[in-house]
């Protein structure tokens, strides 16, 4: 039997090499991030000078709302060919599967944050990359903890008709608590006077989340994906 | 795990209030070939998914020798093989990598040798780096049953493999179920081609209105006997 490890890590690659091939995510989530940095740009930055700490909660937008466009498309590119189903019945553990998709979905994210970070920077004239390694800590972060609740639900309504109105209906409350620790770690790191240690405070939230998250979904994968 | 014979005691499945399949009791074993036969929307293809373990029947067990499906988990998976409705296939990449993908998870031995034969099997050795978006359906339906044997399951389920595919590939699927019961497999086809499958398959039995009956051998052939027990059922 192929390992836990070995499963997830195909399943990764077979999604990076689709994704390599059609770029389709990539492109729209990135298009819907940079959108919505520059609308919002045009809203908050007055003759050169931004709303105080809107940047972090402006960054945070861009990534949840990109983050759930890529679940959708990545979970309805299963649905298709029923691919999906094909998975759930090699001889693997299912909890690697969900893995797998969490990890393809994160590099993606990943990716898009890569172009958004320095976007947001520049529009808002924020002193992101002030300290680069915290700002990290809090994407990574955040986005495992976005994505690791994501990638279960969209897993969940793969088969369900109304499940591009379910998913963000679902993910957005559950997720609320992520979101605010990103923005709030993140607002940390801009004001004129960084609060480091506040910093610190949310980046162990999210850590926090993310094991407490990715637990439940790892023991609830195979129960839920069994119709 | 291995196992000679799949058996369903009294399964029944319901989506809601619709009941589809009505405590279906029937065995089928190892070297044997039996057509499910139906109209459409009978219940062919969820009796299908509930032999895969993909679906949970709502009252009902069903046994592959000696053990259930919900303990023996992946172990009993590897004796699977399914080809659905819907072929399964990434069309983003190519015949070998969808079929390298596949026995991958499967941890089929000497994976480079099994595709090279099984592409060759499916007549697609000359397309095996052309991604599968390009092919036709008959191409696709032969790609998604080398993908689904790639294993060698004892379990064979197969909904209307006959889709899409030209004579010499129904020819070839003929030859391909006939070695499937050389090799001791258990192979359940869902078609409504049944004068294709009739020369082939050892026994066949209807669902209708949720309920199980066999076809009993007899005068006519399979469609005819077919009809005649679909008209007594109507």
């Amino acid at each position: 039997m192929t390992s836990f490890l070995e499963t997830a890590w195909l399943v990764v690659r077979k999604d990076l090499l689709i994704e390599v091939r059609s770029r389709e995510i990539l492109y729209t989530t990135l298009f819907f991030a940079v959108a919505s940095v520059l609308v919002f740009a045009f809203g908050f930055v007055r003759e050169g000078r931004a709303v105080a700490q809107a940047a972090a909660g402006i960054l945070w937008i861009a990534i949840a709302f990109s983050g759930t466009l890529a679940l959708g498309r990545a979970f309805e590119r299963e649905r298709i060919n029923e691919t999906l189903r094909a998975l759930l019945l090699a001889p693997v553990d299912r909890p690697a599967l969900y893995v797998g998709k969490l990890l393809g979905l994160i590099v993606l994210l990943g990716a898009v944050e890569a172009i958004v970070v320095p976007l947001v920077a520049l529009m808002f004239q924020a002193p992101l990359f002030a300290h680069p390694w915290m700002l990290l800590a809090l994407l990574v972060s955040g986005t495992v903890g976005f994505a690791a609740v994501g990638t279960l639900f969209a897993a969940m309504l793969v088969r369900a008709r109304s499940r591009d109105v379910l998913l963000p209906i679902l993910l957005y409350p559950i997720t609320v608590p992520v979101i605010i620790a990103g923005v709030r770690g993140t607002a940390a790191l801009l004001q004129a006077d960084v609060d480091l240690p506040m910093a610190r405070a949310w980046l162990s939230m999210l850590v926090f989340f993310d094991v407490v998250f990715i637990t439940l979904a790892l023991w609830t994968f195979e129960p839920l994906m069994t119709e | 795990m291995d196992f000679t014979s799949v058996a369903f005691a009294d399964v029944t499945r319901t989506f809601g209030r619709r009941r589809v399949l009505n405590r279906i009791s029937f065995e089928c074993r190892a070297g044997e070939i039996v057509a499910l036969l139906g109209p459409n929307g009978a219940g062919k293809s969820t009796l299908l998914s509930i032999a895969a373990t993909l679906l949970e029947p709502t009252s009902g067990i069903v046994r592959y020798g000696e053990r259930d499906a919900a303990p023996a988990g992946a172990a009993l998976r590897r004796q699977i093989g399914l080809l659905g409705h819907d072929l399964y296939l990434y069309p983003e990449l190519s015949a070998a990598e969808n079929l390298a993908f596949f026995g991958r998870l499967y941890a089929v031995d000497g994976l480079g040798r099994r595709v090279a034969s099984a592409l060759e099997r499916a007549g697609l050795g000359g397309r095996r780096d052309d991604p599968v978006a390009g092919f036709s359906r008959g191409m696709r339906q032969r790609l998604a049953l080398e993908r689904a044997l790639l294993h060698d399951p004892r379990l064979v389920l197969l909904d209307e493999p006959f889709t899409g595919l030209d004579d010499a590939a129904t020819a070839m699927l003929q030859q391909r179920l006939e070695d499937l019961r050389r090799a001791a497999a258990i192979v359940v086809v869902t078609t409504h081609d049944l004068e294709t499958i009739e020369p082939i398959v050892d026994r066949a039995v209807v669902l209708h209105g949720g309920r199980l009956v066999p076809v009993e051998p007899g005068a006519g052939t399979l469609r005819e006997r077919y009809r005649r027990l679909s008209g007594e059922r109507t």
